[in-house]
Protein backbone atom coordinates (compact mmCIF):
# COMPACT_ATOMS: atom_id res chain seq x y z
CA UNK A 1 0.00 0.00 0.00
CA UNK A 2 1.44 3.36 -0.97
CA UNK A 3 0.92 6.38 1.23
CA UNK A 4 1.11 9.99 0.23
CA UNK A 5 0.49 13.30 1.94
CA UNK A 6 0.10 16.92 0.87
CA UNK A 7 3.14 18.94 1.92
CA UNK A 8 5.14 22.06 1.12
CA UNK A 9 8.04 21.11 -1.16
CA UNK A 10 11.09 23.32 -0.59
CA UNK A 11 13.65 24.10 -3.28
CA UNK A 12 16.19 21.77 -1.59
CA UNK A 13 13.76 18.88 -2.10
CA UNK A 14 12.63 18.43 1.49
CA UNK A 15 8.91 18.62 2.21
CA UNK A 16 7.30 20.55 5.05
CA UNK A 17 4.09 19.53 6.80
CA UNK A 18 3.63 23.08 8.14
CA UNK A 19 4.53 26.46 6.64
CA UNK A 20 5.71 28.74 9.44
CA UNK A 21 7.73 31.92 9.54
CA UNK A 22 10.39 31.11 12.15
CA UNK A 23 11.61 33.92 14.42
CA UNK A 24 14.99 32.77 15.72
CA UNK A 25 17.08 34.58 18.38
CA UNK A 26 20.86 34.10 18.36
CA UNK A 27 20.97 34.44 22.17
CA UNK A 28 18.85 34.93 25.27
CA UNK A 29 19.29 38.68 24.77
CA UNK A 30 16.90 38.51 21.81
CA UNK A 31 14.56 35.83 23.19
CA UNK A 32 11.93 38.15 24.70
CA UNK A 33 11.86 40.17 21.49
CA UNK A 34 11.28 37.15 19.22
CA UNK A 35 8.44 35.98 21.46
CA UNK A 36 6.80 39.41 21.36
CA UNK A 37 7.20 39.74 17.58
CA UNK A 38 5.73 36.29 16.88
CA UNK A 39 2.86 36.67 19.37
CA UNK A 40 1.90 39.97 17.80
CA UNK A 41 1.98 38.46 14.28
CA UNK A 42 -0.17 35.36 14.86
CA UNK A 43 0.13 31.57 14.89
CA UNK A 44 1.83 31.47 11.46
CA UNK A 45 4.91 33.01 13.11
CA UNK A 46 6.82 30.71 15.45
CA UNK A 47 9.39 31.97 17.95
CA UNK A 48 12.17 29.71 19.21
CA UNK A 49 13.30 31.56 22.39
CA UNK A 50 16.20 29.93 24.24
CA UNK A 51 18.43 30.55 27.22
CA UNK A 52 21.94 30.46 25.75
CA UNK A 53 24.16 33.49 26.29
CA UNK A 54 25.89 35.87 23.90
CA UNK A 55 29.28 34.20 24.47
CA UNK A 56 29.93 30.49 24.67
CA UNK A 57 33.13 28.43 24.43
CA UNK A 58 33.83 27.46 20.80
CA UNK A 59 32.49 23.94 20.76
CA UNK A 60 29.35 24.92 22.68
CA UNK A 61 28.77 27.87 20.32
CA UNK A 62 29.21 25.67 17.25
CA UNK A 63 26.53 23.34 18.57
CA UNK A 64 24.16 26.29 19.18
CA UNK A 65 24.79 27.55 15.63
CA UNK A 66 24.16 24.10 14.18
CA UNK A 67 20.84 23.83 16.02
CA UNK A 68 19.67 27.35 15.10
CA UNK A 69 20.58 26.80 11.44
CA UNK A 70 18.86 23.41 11.49
CA UNK A 71 15.69 24.92 12.93
CA UNK A 72 15.65 27.54 10.17
CA UNK A 73 16.30 24.88 7.51
CA UNK A 74 13.60 22.54 8.82
CA UNK A 75 11.14 22.11 5.92
CA UNK A 76 8.23 23.13 8.17
CA UNK A 77 9.72 26.64 8.00
CA UNK A 78 8.73 28.68 4.94
CA UNK A 79 10.86 31.74 5.73
CA UNK A 80 12.88 32.98 8.69
CA UNK A 81 13.78 36.09 10.66
CA UNK A 82 17.01 35.87 12.68
CA UNK A 83 17.11 38.33 15.59
CA UNK A 84 20.24 39.40 17.49
CA UNK A 85 21.00 42.02 20.11
CA UNK A 86 24.22 42.81 18.28
CA UNK A 87 26.92 41.55 20.68
CA UNK A 88 26.61 37.83 20.07
CA UNK A 89 29.67 35.74 19.20
CA UNK A 90 27.53 33.85 16.71
CA UNK A 91 28.09 35.17 13.19
CA UNK A 92 24.51 36.12 12.40
CA UNK A 93 25.13 36.67 8.70
CA UNK A 94 26.58 33.22 8.19
CA UNK A 95 23.71 31.75 10.20
CA UNK A 96 21.17 33.56 7.99
CA UNK A 97 23.10 32.49 4.86
CA UNK A 98 23.01 28.89 6.04
CA UNK A 99 19.23 29.05 6.49
CA UNK A 100 18.80 30.82 3.14
CA UNK A 101 20.83 28.06 1.45
CA UNK A 102 17.85 25.75 2.02
CA UNK A 103 15.98 27.98 -0.45
CA UNK A 104 13.94 30.22 1.80
CA UNK A 105 13.72 33.98 2.35
CA UNK A 106 15.74 34.91 5.43
CA UNK A 107 16.25 38.32 7.05
CA UNK A 108 18.23 39.65 10.01
CA UNK A 109 17.03 42.11 12.65
CA UNK A 110 19.60 43.70 15.02
CA UNK A 111 18.00 45.17 18.13
CA UNK A 112 20.81 47.72 18.73
CA UNK A 113 20.74 48.95 15.14
CA UNK A 114 16.95 49.20 15.22
CA UNK A 115 17.28 51.55 18.21
CA UNK A 116 16.09 49.32 21.06
CA UNK A 117 13.26 46.92 21.70
CA UNK A 118 10.38 49.23 20.80
CA UNK A 119 11.73 49.98 17.33
CA UNK A 120 12.81 46.35 16.95
CA UNK A 121 9.22 45.23 17.53
CA UNK A 122 7.81 47.51 14.86
CA UNK A 123 10.60 46.77 12.39
CA UNK A 124 10.24 43.06 13.18
CA UNK A 125 6.55 43.27 12.45
CA UNK A 126 7.19 44.84 9.02
CA UNK A 127 9.77 42.22 8.14
CA UNK A 128 7.49 39.38 9.24
CA UNK A 129 4.77 40.66 6.91
CA UNK A 130 7.21 40.49 3.99
CA UNK A 131 8.46 37.07 5.07
CA UNK A 132 4.90 35.77 5.37
CA UNK A 133 4.20 36.87 1.80
CA UNK A 134 7.28 34.85 0.73
CA UNK A 135 6.20 31.79 2.72
CA UNK A 136 2.65 32.04 1.37
CA UNK A 137 3.93 31.33 -2.13
CA UNK A 138 4.36 27.69 -1.08
CA UNK A 139 1.38 25.45 -1.77
CA UNK A 140 0.65 21.94 -0.61
CA UNK A 141 1.42 19.30 -3.21
CA UNK A 142 1.55 15.54 -3.17
CA UNK A 143 4.56 13.94 -1.49
CA UNK A 144 5.45 10.36 -0.68
CA UNK A 145 5.54 9.07 2.88
CA UNK A 146 9.19 8.11 2.23
CA UNK A 147 9.92 11.86 2.34
CA UNK A 148 9.03 11.97 6.02
CA UNK A 149 11.66 12.35 8.74
CA UNK A 150 9.99 11.06 11.86
CA UNK A 151 11.47 11.71 15.30
CA UNK A 152 10.45 9.65 18.31
CA UNK A 153 10.82 10.67 21.91
CA UNK A 154 9.68 9.57 25.34
CA UNK A 155 9.13 11.61 28.48
CA UNK A 156 7.51 11.00 31.82
CA UNK A 157 7.97 7.27 31.27
CA UNK A 158 6.52 4.59 33.49
CA UNK A 159 6.45 0.84 33.19
CA UNK A 160 3.63 0.96 30.61
CA UNK A 161 5.94 2.89 28.24
CA UNK A 162 8.16 -0.11 27.52
CA UNK A 163 5.21 -2.51 27.31
CA UNK A 164 2.66 -0.56 25.27
CA UNK A 165 3.37 2.96 23.94
CA UNK A 166 7.02 2.51 22.94
CA UNK A 167 6.67 -0.78 21.06
CA UNK A 168 3.55 0.62 19.33
CA UNK A 169 5.47 3.70 18.16
CA UNK A 170 8.24 1.29 17.18
CA UNK A 171 5.76 -0.57 14.98
CA UNK A 172 4.93 2.77 13.27
CA UNK A 173 8.69 3.38 12.77
CA UNK A 174 9.00 -0.06 11.18
CA UNK A 175 6.21 0.83 8.72
CA UNK A 176 7.81 4.15 7.81
CA UNK A 177 11.22 2.53 7.35
CA UNK A 178 9.67 -0.17 5.19
CA UNK A 179 8.07 2.58 3.08
CA UNK A 180 11.50 4.19 2.59
CA UNK A 181 11.43 7.05 5.09
CA UNK A 182 13.77 8.06 7.91
CA UNK A 183 12.99 7.42 11.58
CA UNK A 184 15.16 8.71 14.40
CA UNK A 185 15.32 8.15 18.12
CA UNK A 186 17.80 9.55 20.60
CA UNK A 187 18.41 10.13 24.34
CA UNK A 188 21.75 8.35 24.68
CA UNK A 189 21.59 8.01 28.51
CA UNK A 190 18.56 5.81 27.85
CA UNK A 191 20.65 3.42 25.80
CA UNK A 192 22.62 2.51 28.96
CA UNK A 193 21.92 -1.13 29.78
CA UNK A 194 20.39 -1.79 26.35
CA UNK A 195 23.33 -0.79 24.14
CA UNK A 196 24.26 -4.43 23.43
CA UNK A 197 20.90 -4.91 21.73
CA UNK A 198 21.25 -1.72 19.68
CA UNK A 199 24.88 -2.51 18.81
CA UNK A 200 23.83 -5.89 17.38
CA UNK A 201 21.41 -4.08 15.06
CA UNK A 202 23.97 -1.65 13.57
CA UNK A 203 24.51 -2.20 9.84
CA UNK A 204 28.27 -1.64 9.93
CA UNK A 205 31.24 -1.74 12.26
CA UNK A 206 31.70 2.04 12.25
CA UNK A 207 28.15 2.68 13.48
CA UNK A 208 28.55 -0.10 16.04
CA UNK A 209 31.76 1.44 17.43
CA UNK A 210 30.41 4.98 17.45
CA UNK A 211 27.26 3.92 19.27
CA UNK A 212 29.20 2.17 22.06
CA UNK A 213 31.61 5.10 22.29
CA UNK A 214 28.72 7.60 22.69
CA UNK A 215 27.10 5.48 25.40
CA UNK A 216 30.47 5.27 27.23
CA UNK A 217 30.84 9.04 27.02
CA UNK A 218 27.35 9.66 28.44
CA UNK A 219 27.85 7.13 31.21
CA UNK A 220 31.30 8.61 31.88
CA UNK A 221 29.71 12.01 32.50
CA UNK A 222 28.42 10.67 35.81
CA UNK A 223 32.08 10.18 36.76
CA UNK A 224 33.14 13.57 35.44
CA UNK A 225 30.54 15.08 37.70
CA UNK A 226 31.10 12.57 40.52
CA UNK A 227 27.43 11.77 40.72
CA UNK A 228 25.27 8.71 41.09
CA UNK A 229 23.05 8.31 38.04
CA UNK A 230 20.42 6.71 40.26
CA UNK A 231 19.32 10.10 41.61
CA UNK A 232 18.41 11.30 38.10
CA UNK A 233 17.81 8.15 36.06
CA UNK A 234 15.24 6.81 36.39
CA UNK A 235 13.75 10.12 37.54
CA UNK A 236 11.69 10.17 40.76
CA UNK A 237 8.56 10.23 38.56
CA UNK A 238 9.78 7.21 36.57
CA UNK A 239 10.38 5.43 39.90
CA UNK A 240 6.85 6.20 41.10
CA UNK A 241 5.69 4.67 37.83
CA UNK A 242 7.50 1.41 38.61
CA UNK A 243 10.85 1.86 36.85
CA UNK A 244 13.65 0.80 39.21
CA UNK A 245 16.91 1.09 37.24
CA UNK A 246 18.30 2.82 34.16
CA UNK A 247 18.70 -0.61 32.52
CA UNK A 248 14.97 -1.26 32.91
CA UNK A 249 14.10 2.22 31.61
CA UNK A 250 16.47 1.84 28.63
CA UNK A 251 15.18 -1.61 27.65
CA UNK A 252 11.70 -0.11 27.46
CA UNK A 253 12.86 3.12 25.80
CA UNK A 254 14.68 1.54 22.84
CA UNK A 255 11.54 -0.25 21.69
CA UNK A 256 10.15 3.09 20.44
CA UNK A 257 12.59 2.88 17.51
CA UNK A 258 11.10 -0.38 16.28
CA UNK A 259 12.97 -3.46 15.20
CA UNK A 260 14.81 -2.50 11.99
CA UNK A 261 18.57 -2.16 11.47
CA UNK A 262 20.37 0.96 12.69
CA UNK A 263 21.90 2.79 9.74
CA UNK A 264 23.88 5.48 11.53
CA UNK A 265 24.29 7.76 14.51
CA UNK A 266 24.38 11.54 14.05
CA UNK A 267 25.38 14.35 16.43
CA UNK A 268 22.95 16.53 18.35
CA UNK A 269 21.08 18.69 15.82
CA UNK A 270 22.96 17.26 12.82
CA UNK A 271 21.06 16.84 9.54
CA UNK A 272 19.27 13.48 9.29
CA UNK A 273 20.05 11.64 6.05
CA UNK A 274 17.35 11.11 3.39
CA UNK A 275 15.57 7.73 2.99
CA UNK A 276 17.95 6.40 5.59
CA UNK A 277 15.84 3.95 7.57
CA UNK A 278 16.39 4.01 11.32
CA UNK A 279 19.07 6.46 12.51
CA UNK A 280 20.10 7.37 16.06
CA UNK A 281 20.91 10.86 17.31
CA UNK A 282 23.28 11.39 20.26
CA UNK A 283 21.26 13.64 22.59
CA UNK A 284 20.81 14.17 26.32
CA UNK A 285 17.85 12.55 28.05
CA UNK A 286 16.14 15.90 28.69
CA UNK A 287 13.10 15.56 26.43
CA UNK A 288 12.65 19.19 25.32
CA UNK A 289 16.30 19.49 24.22
CA UNK A 290 16.17 16.08 22.63
CA UNK A 291 13.06 16.94 20.56
CA UNK A 292 14.69 20.21 19.45
CA UNK A 293 17.81 18.28 18.35
CA UNK A 294 15.74 16.08 16.06
CA UNK A 295 13.72 19.01 14.67
CA UNK A 296 17.04 20.77 13.95
CA UNK A 297 18.00 17.54 12.16
CA UNK A 298 15.02 17.98 9.85
CA UNK A 299 12.29 15.91 11.52
CA UNK A 300 8.90 17.27 10.37
CA UNK A 301 6.85 15.23 12.86
CA UNK A 302 7.58 13.96 16.37
CA UNK A 303 5.85 11.12 18.21
CA UNK A 304 6.21 11.48 21.98
CA UNK A 305 5.29 8.64 24.32
CA UNK A 306 4.47 9.19 27.96
CA UNK A 307 3.29 7.03 30.81
CA UNK A 308 2.95 9.55 33.61
CA UNK A 309 1.60 12.30 31.35
CA UNK A 310 3.48 15.03 29.49
CA UNK A 311 2.31 18.23 27.81
CA UNK A 312 5.46 19.02 25.82
CA UNK A 313 5.19 20.33 22.26
CA UNK A 314 7.48 22.14 19.82
CA UNK A 315 7.09 25.43 17.91
CA UNK A 316 8.18 24.02 14.52
CA UNK A 317 7.16 20.34 14.40
CA UNK A 318 3.81 18.88 15.43
CA UNK A 319 4.18 16.54 18.40
CA UNK A 320 1.86 13.51 18.57
CA UNK A 321 1.36 12.35 22.16
CA UNK A 322 0.81 8.66 22.90
CA UNK A 323 0.33 7.05 26.29
CA UNK A 324 0.34 3.38 27.25
CA UNK A 325 -1.15 4.12 30.65
CA UNK A 326 -4.98 3.90 30.62
CA UNK A 327 -5.21 6.00 33.79
CA UNK A 328 -3.17 8.80 32.22
CA UNK A 329 -5.34 8.63 29.09
CA UNK A 330 -8.46 9.08 31.21
CA UNK A 331 -6.94 11.90 33.22
CA UNK A 332 -5.14 13.85 30.46
CA UNK A 333 -6.94 13.07 27.21
CA UNK A 334 -6.89 16.78 26.29
CA UNK A 335 -3.09 16.68 26.08
CA UNK A 336 -2.75 13.24 24.49
CA UNK A 337 -3.60 12.19 20.94
CA UNK A 338 -3.56 8.40 21.11
CA UNK A 339 -4.28 5.74 23.70
CA UNK A 340 -1.92 2.77 23.47
CA UNK A 341 -3.11 1.53 26.87
CA UNK A 342 -5.48 -0.71 24.93
CA UNK A 343 -2.50 -3.04 24.57
CA UNK A 344 -2.99 -3.98 28.22
CA UNK A 345 -6.52 -5.13 27.31
CA UNK A 346 -5.48 -7.17 24.32
CA UNK A 347 -5.16 -4.82 21.30
CA UNK A 348 -2.09 -5.95 19.36
CA UNK A 349 1.04 -3.78 19.16
CA UNK A 350 0.73 -3.97 15.39
CA UNK A 351 -2.83 -2.64 15.47
CA UNK A 352 -1.86 0.34 17.66
CA UNK A 353 1.18 0.90 15.43
CA UNK A 354 -1.17 1.05 12.47
CA UNK A 355 -3.31 3.70 14.22
CA UNK A 356 -0.18 5.72 14.98
CA UNK A 357 0.99 5.48 11.36
CA UNK A 358 -2.40 6.72 10.09
CA UNK A 359 -2.21 9.60 12.59
CA UNK A 360 1.24 10.53 11.26
CA UNK A 361 -0.25 10.78 7.74
CA UNK A 362 -3.20 12.85 9.03
CA UNK A 363 -0.86 15.21 10.87
CA UNK A 364 1.38 15.46 7.78
CA UNK A 365 -1.73 16.52 5.85
CA UNK A 366 -2.37 19.34 8.32
CA UNK A 367 -4.46 17.78 11.06
CA UNK A 368 -3.49 19.47 14.32
CA UNK A 369 -2.24 17.64 17.40
CA UNK A 370 -3.40 18.34 20.96
CA UNK A 371 -0.12 20.17 21.66
CA UNK A 372 -0.69 22.33 18.59
CA UNK A 373 -4.28 23.12 19.59
CA UNK A 374 -2.96 24.37 22.91
CA UNK A 375 0.08 26.14 21.45
CA UNK A 376 2.45 24.15 23.67
CA UNK A 377 5.79 25.04 22.13
CA UNK A 378 8.66 24.35 24.51
CA UNK A 379 12.07 25.10 23.06
CA UNK A 380 15.52 24.53 24.61
CA UNK A 381 18.95 23.90 23.13
CA UNK A 382 21.39 21.55 24.83
CA UNK A 383 24.41 23.43 26.20
CA UNK A 384 27.68 21.52 26.29
CA UNK A 385 28.76 21.63 29.94
CA UNK A 386 32.16 22.87 31.19
CA UNK A 387 33.00 19.35 32.44
CA UNK A 388 32.42 17.97 28.93
CA UNK A 389 34.56 20.69 27.35
CA UNK A 390 37.38 20.11 29.86
CA UNK A 391 37.25 16.38 29.28
CA UNK A 392 37.51 16.98 25.54
CA UNK A 393 40.64 19.13 26.04
CA UNK A 394 42.27 16.48 28.23
CA UNK A 395 41.66 13.64 25.80
CA UNK B 1 1.83 -7.32 23.80
CA UNK B 2 4.94 -9.36 24.40
CA UNK B 3 4.86 -11.92 27.18
CA UNK B 4 2.03 -13.49 29.14
CA UNK B 5 -0.48 -12.10 31.64
CA UNK B 6 -1.38 -14.38 34.55
CA UNK B 7 -4.82 -14.06 36.16
CA UNK B 8 -5.28 -10.65 34.47
CA UNK B 9 -2.90 -9.37 37.12
CA UNK B 10 0.76 -9.99 36.43
CA UNK B 11 2.69 -9.66 33.16
CA UNK B 12 5.82 -11.72 32.56
CA UNK B 13 7.54 -10.21 29.50
CA UNK B 14 9.99 -13.05 28.87
CA UNK B 15 10.05 -16.63 30.12
CA UNK B 16 13.48 -16.12 31.71
CA UNK B 17 12.26 -13.15 33.81
CA UNK B 18 12.23 -13.56 37.59
CA UNK B 19 9.92 -10.56 38.08
CA UNK B 20 6.44 -9.83 36.75
CA UNK B 21 4.81 -6.41 36.21
CA UNK B 22 1.42 -5.67 37.76
CA UNK B 23 -1.29 -4.51 35.35
CA UNK B 24 -3.40 -3.04 38.19
CA UNK B 25 -2.99 -2.07 41.84
CA UNK B 26 -2.70 -5.44 43.62
CA UNK B 27 -3.27 -6.08 47.34
CA UNK B 28 -1.28 -8.24 49.74
CA UNK B 29 -2.58 -11.81 49.98
CA UNK B 30 -3.72 -12.06 46.36
CA UNK B 31 -2.72 -15.41 44.84
CA UNK B 32 -1.66 -15.49 41.21
CA UNK B 33 -1.48 -18.78 39.35
CA UNK B 34 1.53 -19.14 37.10
CA UNK B 35 1.34 -22.41 35.17
CA UNK B 36 1.75 -25.19 37.72
CA UNK B 37 2.63 -22.98 40.68
CA UNK B 38 1.36 -19.85 42.40
CA UNK B 39 2.72 -16.59 43.78
CA UNK B 40 1.09 -14.95 46.80
CA UNK B 41 1.72 -11.22 47.15
CA UNK B 42 3.29 -10.49 50.53
CA UNK B 43 2.61 -6.74 50.31
CA UNK B 44 0.50 -4.25 48.29
CA UNK B 45 2.06 -3.53 44.89
CA UNK B 46 0.96 -0.55 42.81
CA UNK B 47 0.08 -0.65 39.09
CA UNK B 48 3.13 -1.05 36.86
CA UNK B 49 5.50 -2.19 39.61
CA UNK B 50 7.35 -5.50 39.90
CA UNK B 51 6.75 -8.66 41.92
CA UNK B 52 9.36 -11.39 42.48
CA UNK B 53 8.33 -14.65 40.80
CA UNK B 54 11.33 -16.48 42.31
CA UNK B 55 13.45 -15.86 45.37
CA UNK B 56 16.67 -13.93 44.74
CA UNK B 57 19.82 -13.87 46.92
CA UNK B 58 21.73 -10.69 47.72
CA UNK B 59 23.68 -9.73 44.59
CA UNK B 60 21.48 -11.94 42.43
CA UNK B 61 20.34 -10.75 39.01
CA UNK B 62 16.89 -9.25 38.50
CA UNK B 63 15.65 -10.10 34.98
CA UNK B 64 12.92 -8.36 32.94
CA UNK B 65 12.53 -8.24 29.13
CA UNK B 66 14.78 -11.34 29.20
CA UNK B 67 17.65 -9.02 30.25
CA UNK B 68 19.39 -8.12 33.52
CA UNK B 69 17.94 -4.84 34.86
CA UNK B 70 19.84 -4.75 38.17
CA UNK B 71 21.00 -6.68 41.22
CA UNK B 72 19.28 -7.48 44.49
CA UNK B 73 20.59 -5.45 47.45
CA UNK B 74 18.92 -7.81 49.93
CA UNK B 75 17.38 -11.24 49.83
CA UNK B 76 14.06 -11.10 48.01
CA UNK B 77 11.32 -13.68 48.61
CA UNK B 78 8.67 -14.89 46.18
CA UNK B 79 5.72 -12.45 46.07
CA UNK B 80 7.71 -9.46 47.33
CA UNK B 81 7.61 -6.04 45.72
CA UNK B 82 10.86 -5.44 43.78
CA UNK B 83 11.92 -1.80 43.53
CA UNK B 84 14.64 0.67 44.56
CA UNK B 85 14.58 -0.56 48.19
CA UNK B 86 15.86 -4.02 47.21
CA UNK B 87 17.20 -3.71 43.65
CA UNK B 88 19.80 -1.38 42.18
CA UNK B 89 21.39 -0.53 38.87
CA UNK B 90 24.93 -1.62 38.12
CA UNK B 91 25.47 1.31 35.77
CA UNK B 92 26.22 5.03 35.94
CA UNK B 93 27.77 5.05 39.42
CA UNK B 94 30.09 8.04 39.07
CA UNK B 95 29.82 8.59 42.83
CA UNK B 96 31.52 5.26 43.51
CA UNK B 97 34.33 5.93 41.06
CA UNK B 98 35.01 9.27 42.73
CA UNK B 99 34.86 7.80 46.20
CA UNK B 100 37.31 5.11 45.20
CA UNK B 101 39.59 7.61 43.51
CA UNK B 102 39.23 5.98 40.13
CA UNK B 103 39.66 8.04 37.04
CA UNK B 104 38.37 5.76 34.35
Amino acid sequence: MTHTFEGYRRSNGRVGVRNYVAVIPTSIAASSVVTAIADEAGPWARATPHQLGTSQPNRARQQTERVLAGIGKNPNVGSALVVELGTEDINTESLADSIASSGKATEILTIREAGGTSNALSEGSDRLSRLKAEADQAIREEADVSELFFGVECGGSDSTSGVAANPAVGAACDRLVEAGGTACFSETPEFIGAEHILADRCVDEDTHERLLERVDTREGMTELMGVDLRGAQPTPGNQDGGLTTIEEKSLGAISKGGTTSIHGIVDYGELLPTNAGLVLMDTPGYDVESVVGKVAGGAQIIAFTTGRGSTTGNPIAPVIKITGNPKTWNRMANNIDLNAGTVLNGESIDSVGSRIFETIIDVANGSRTEAEHRRLEEFAINEIQPEELTSEVNV
Amino acid sequence: MKGRVFDDTLLQLSTSDNVGTTVDDISAGIKINIDDRSVVLVEDVPFGHKVALESVDIGGEIRKYGEVIGKATQTIGVGEWVHTHNCESTRGRGDRATAEGETT
